[in-house]
């Protein structure tokens, strides 16, 4: 018994150095000078330069048009995600509710116009998207960049879902009580839906600040790139020079997983309970 | 409060199903109405139509002579006990309690007496600040009376609202049921599938059966005069036995048995007889009597259950003190048979002297006698 | 992305009571569904309408080629080649990912002191985006500096990520399993959990090897969630990997391994080719379509037979 729960824990142990190691090492790295770094290689231990890195990289003014700093693109993230999880909640619960608590012709219809959009990934149809985006004239813009992620049916599925557990006799309780549809939703419904909205957005929230290939698309203006958007530039332009600034790249990676992780490790018991019930 | 006339109604979901047919009841202002049946009968169903949760397919209700077929459910002036209390779980018992007198513009002042009335009431004063998660089943049971009572309805509707509680505490409740209505007067109208509970709480109680009434009555007249097989099976516990006989000539043959009735027989050949367990007893000496074959007994403390057969299975609710063999004479007591047509297991009634014919009776009973414990055999006999 | 867990089949019945209301569904339905038409529906019905056109280089109008954008794709060498690659690529990542993912899950299941610091420990790394992941391991990988390429050194093997193929899949294929391990340990624990008491009370009486036991009794009743996983691994594989590919062959895609995503990716927006990137969504619309068809049926089968 005490042979095999020591292996267990030799396992779990080599999984969460593999898991951990990278991330500590490129923190750890982040605080070495950029020439120390490219003599000695990456390193375990505290170089000293923490402070000075992060603000170069959160405050300098760089980039192709040497205007967008670090902070800038920070805040990029933080609309994106936040306007990410906030507009699925909004509009999913509103559908969910439409389509769990009203009788009307043609519900079916509806359902499954919203629920085919689980079929296909956007990363399928990125380069239509691109076009209909162009066309509206919303590249470069926080609308063009949020509103098309929103266009899937994976909150109104998680809500839906939910509504349906919610017991039919607290809307038949209510609807005695005196309350129609919008006292019925604001009154019972909202607050009744609080951890799962609490849940949803956290599961959102890092899915919106962790998104790539669509803001790659959206935005070329750098002034609306997002962390994680500007990270293949970081890359380019900084790792391409001579003594590439391997601190500030890393400085930046960190930045751009500081959030997402902070909320994840957080409100882990939410986050997980987001997540294996309602599938991303 | 008002008296609720159930005229003629019926459901009919889409598809043709038919969940109740055609059901009259008039249920008096003031009066506790069970209705009883095993899931599936339409009882839940008529209690929603009432309520407004269910459309009404075909005929008509009224709450104090108002038709209220298309009134919402908010406007019929009813309030509602569900199984599971439907508390509103984000909301203290006070919020849970002013709810619905809020939605109706109520004066703060008046929602502060009544909620203050109810608690007192309900002895759950001191918990009105928490939340219904807070609370143990009895208390939220009480909550939900609460919320009822607060509202001061016409009519109570309570849909089976003892079931999730545990036995003893189910007891205490229904106690409790019984003392406020009665205290409050109101009209009430309480679904169960639970027969001890129907006859304990019902001034008159209505068995249900595959969305047909089989009997309205006052409980012990329900008990003592089954309109049919159905009613005498599923109310009192042991359930009645039933076995197959055959009339003829003023005697009852059970299997190789004929019993000598002494009284004008309501029908002749096959019929289905109703023996309560506790009519049973041994046999003295001479007596006419069944042979009875022990297979197992069921110690019950005040009686003992005896199950075996007589050709056919057969219960017998003894005192504890009777003496036991694997064989018994078992004695009949031939002036408290139940008799049931063998075709349709409807009462079989003897015959009176006015009509002298047999009538099987349906729906509301005719039978007016006063149930008293000696006055068993309810049929006047000739 | 899609939803199968075990909330899906239980009731497809609406609620007992409704509202009837002429206009207000509608009213809650319309902000999605006008978000859903435009960057939905629009756009798709275009990538299936342009893979039948060519488009002319200088922007003057279409023409109608019928099945040739789709003959063209198929036919090509280069196509095939990643093709195959995503195929493989899918494959291996799949399988580690999930075994690792499983080993640990059953591990940190297991043990009872450290159960919860193991799972923060191991599930954070979820909240890392795939191009972070992937410039991280672009460092690690670092001809200079990365310490994984010194390791190889060591054992004779001069890895060039970036300039070598099969180097370079072999990175990528690293640091996506790395990235996914958190999501199947998750899920995988939770399934753990999620099996009574009671049941590996039984086991334990019927069975006295444990590892007989995990094979017999465990595994089968995680076969669910591994069928639901393996899915999503998958989807994973072929689409969310784009971001650690994307930074990893660093424009530099002529000899560095791609998937089919970014080739759609690279064709359309970059070689312009809009009736081939086209045929090429469309294709991939395909596949995903066979995978949710397929994953569908299971959970029918699942809900019968539960």
């Amino acid at each position: 018994m005490h042979r095999t729960r020591f292996f267990d824990h030799v396992i779990l142990l080599i999984g969460v150095f593999i898991m951990v190691a990278p991330v500590v090492v490129a923190f750890m790295t982040s605080t070495h000078e950029a020439a120390d770094i490219h003599r000695n290689g990456l390193s375990l231990t505290w170089g000293g330069h923490f402070a000075e890195t992060y603000e170069a990289v959160l405050t300098r003014e760089g980039g192709f048009t040497g205007k967008v700093t670090g902070f800038n693109m920070m805040l990029n993230s933080m609309i994106l995600g936040l306007g990410f999880a906030v507009g699925k909640i909004v509009l999913s619960m509103l559908a969910a509710y439409a389509i769990v608590y009203f009788r009307f012709p043609l519900a079916t219809f509806f359902f499954w116009v919203i629920f085919t959009t689980l079929l296909l990934p956007l990363e399928v149809r990125i380069l239509p998207s691109y076009e209909v985006m162009n066309a509206l004239k919303l590249t470069n813009t926080y609308t063009g960049l949020i509103v098309p992620l929103l266009a899937s049916a994976t909150g109104t599925f998680y809500f839906r879902q939910f509504f349906k557990s919610v017991p039919d006799e607290l809307l038949e309780a209510a609807r005695i009580d005196g309350a129609g549809p919008f006292k019925f939703f604001i009154d019972v419904l909202v607050p009744l839906s609080r951890t799962m909205m609490a849940a949803i957005f956290i599961i959102m929230f890092v899915y919106g600040w962790n998104q790539y290939l669509w803001p790659t698309l959206m935005t070329t203006d750098e002034g609306f790139f997002t962390l994680v958007r500007g990270i293949k530039q970081i890359l380019l332009v900084w790792v391409g020079s001579n003594i590439p600034d391997y601190n500030e790249a890393f400085a930046l990676a960190i930045l751009a997983m500081l959030p997402p992780v902070m909320i994840v490790v957080i409100f882990q018991r939410w986050f997980i309970k987001g997540l294996t019930e309602s599938d991303k | 409060m008002a008296a609720i006339d159930i005229t003629e109604v019926s459901k009919i979901y889409y598809g043709g199903v038919e969940a109740v047919k055609s059901v009259s009841i008039d249920i008096a202002d003031g009066e506790f109405i069970v209705l009883v049946g095993p899931s599936g009968c339409g009882k839940s169903t008529l209690l929603r139509m009432v309520a407004g949760l269910e459309t009404i397919s075909k005929g008509s209700v009224t709450i104090g002579a108002r038709l209220i077929n298309d009134v919402d459910p908010a406007e019929r002036d009813i309030a509602m006990v569900f199984q599971n209390y439907a508390l509103y779980p984000h909301m203290t018992v006070y919020d849970n309690f002013a709810y619905g007198l809020r939605n109706r513009k109520t004066p703060k002042a008046e929602i502060d007496a009544r909620v203050a009335e109810a608690a007192r009431m309900l002895e759950i004063e001191p918990y009105l600040d928490r939340k219904p998660r807070a609370l143990s089943g009895g208390q939220r049971q009480r909550v939900a009376m609460g919320r009822a009572i607060v509202r001061k309805p016409a009519a109570f509707l309570f849909d089976e609202p003892l079931s999730n509680l545990d036995a003893k505490l189910r007891v205490s409740m229904r106690g409790e049921i019984k003392r406020l209505q009665k205290r409050l007067g109101t009209t009430s109208l309480y679904v169960t599938h639970d027969q001890l509970e129907a006859m304990t709480l019902a001034d008159r109680l209505v068995v249900l059966n595959g969305g047909m009434i089989e009997q309205i009555g006052r409980p012990l007249e329900v008990y003592h005069a089954p309109a049919s097989t159905f009613v005498a099976s599923f109310i009192g516990s042991p359930a009645m036995n039933l076995v197959k006989g055959v009339l003829e000539g003023g005697r009852l043959h059970i299997g190789t048995h004929a019993i000598d009735l002494g009284y004008p027989t309501p029908a002749e050949g096959p019929v289905t007889v109703g023996l309560r367990a506790e009519d049973l007893r041994p046999a003295a000496f001479g007596e006419q009597a069944l042979a009875f074959r022990v297979d197992y007994v069921e110690e019950l403390g005040a009686q003992r259950l005896v199950h075996g057969t007589v050709d056919q299975p057969l219960t017998a609710s003894l005192p504890p003190e009777a003496p036991l063999a694997d064989q018994l004479a078992i004695a009949i007591p031939t002036n408290r048979l139940h008799f049931f047509s063998a075709e349709n297991g409807k009462r079989l009634y003897r015959p009176t002297p006015a009509d002298g014919s047999t009538n099987a009776v349906t729906g509301v009973a005719t039978v007016a006698a006063p149930a008293g414990r000696h006055a068993v055999n309810l049929e006047p006999i000739a | 992305m899609r939803g199968a867990s075990g909330l899906e089949g239980q009731q497809t019945t609406a609620k007992r009571v409704q509202f009837s209301s002429p206009f207000l569904p509608y009213l809650f339905l319309a902000p999605q569904l006008a978000i859903i038409f435009v960057f939905f529906y629009w756009p798709s019905v275009q990538a299936i309408q342009s893979s039948f056109y060519l488009e002319d280089p200088f922007g003057f109008g279409a023409t109608f080629v019928g099945m040739s954008n789709y003959t063209d794709v198929l036919k090509s060498t280069e196509y095939l080649g990643i093709a195959r690659f995503t195929a493989i690529f899918t494959a291996l990542v799949t399988f580690f990912a999930l075994s690792i993912g499983l080993l640990l899950a059953v591990k940190a299941d297991g043990v009872i002191r450290g159960n919860a610091t193991y799972k923060t420990l191991l599930i954070w790394v979820y909240a890392i985006a795939p191009p972070v992941a992937g410039l991280i391991g672009m460092m690690f990988f670092n001809q200079h500096i990365g310490p994984v390429v010194e390791l190889a050194r060591w054992f004779g093997w001069d890895m060039k990520v970036g300039l070598d193929y099969s180097d370079t899949a072999f990175a990528m294929i690293v640091v996506s399993v790395w990235k996914q391990i958190p999501y199947n340990f998750i899920f995988f624990l939770s399934g753990l959990q999620g099996i009574p008491v009671s049941v590996r009370e039984a086991a334990a009486l019927d069975c006295r090897s444990e590892f007989r036991r995990f094979w017999t009794v465990i595994l089968p009743l995680l076969a669910p969630t591994a069928f639901f996983l393996l899915i999503i691994n998958v989807t994973y594989a072929l689409f969310d990997t784009f971001g650690v590919i994307d930074v990893m062959v660093k424009d530099k895609a002529a000899n560095n391994p791609i998937t089919l995503v970014y080739k759609v990716y690279m064709d359309g927006f970059r070689g312009s080719d809009l009736g081939g990137s086209s045929a090429q969504s469309v294709i991939l619309m395909l596949v995903v379509l066979v995978l949710t068809v397929f994953q569908f049926r299971f959970i029918e089968r699942r809900v019968h037979y539960s």
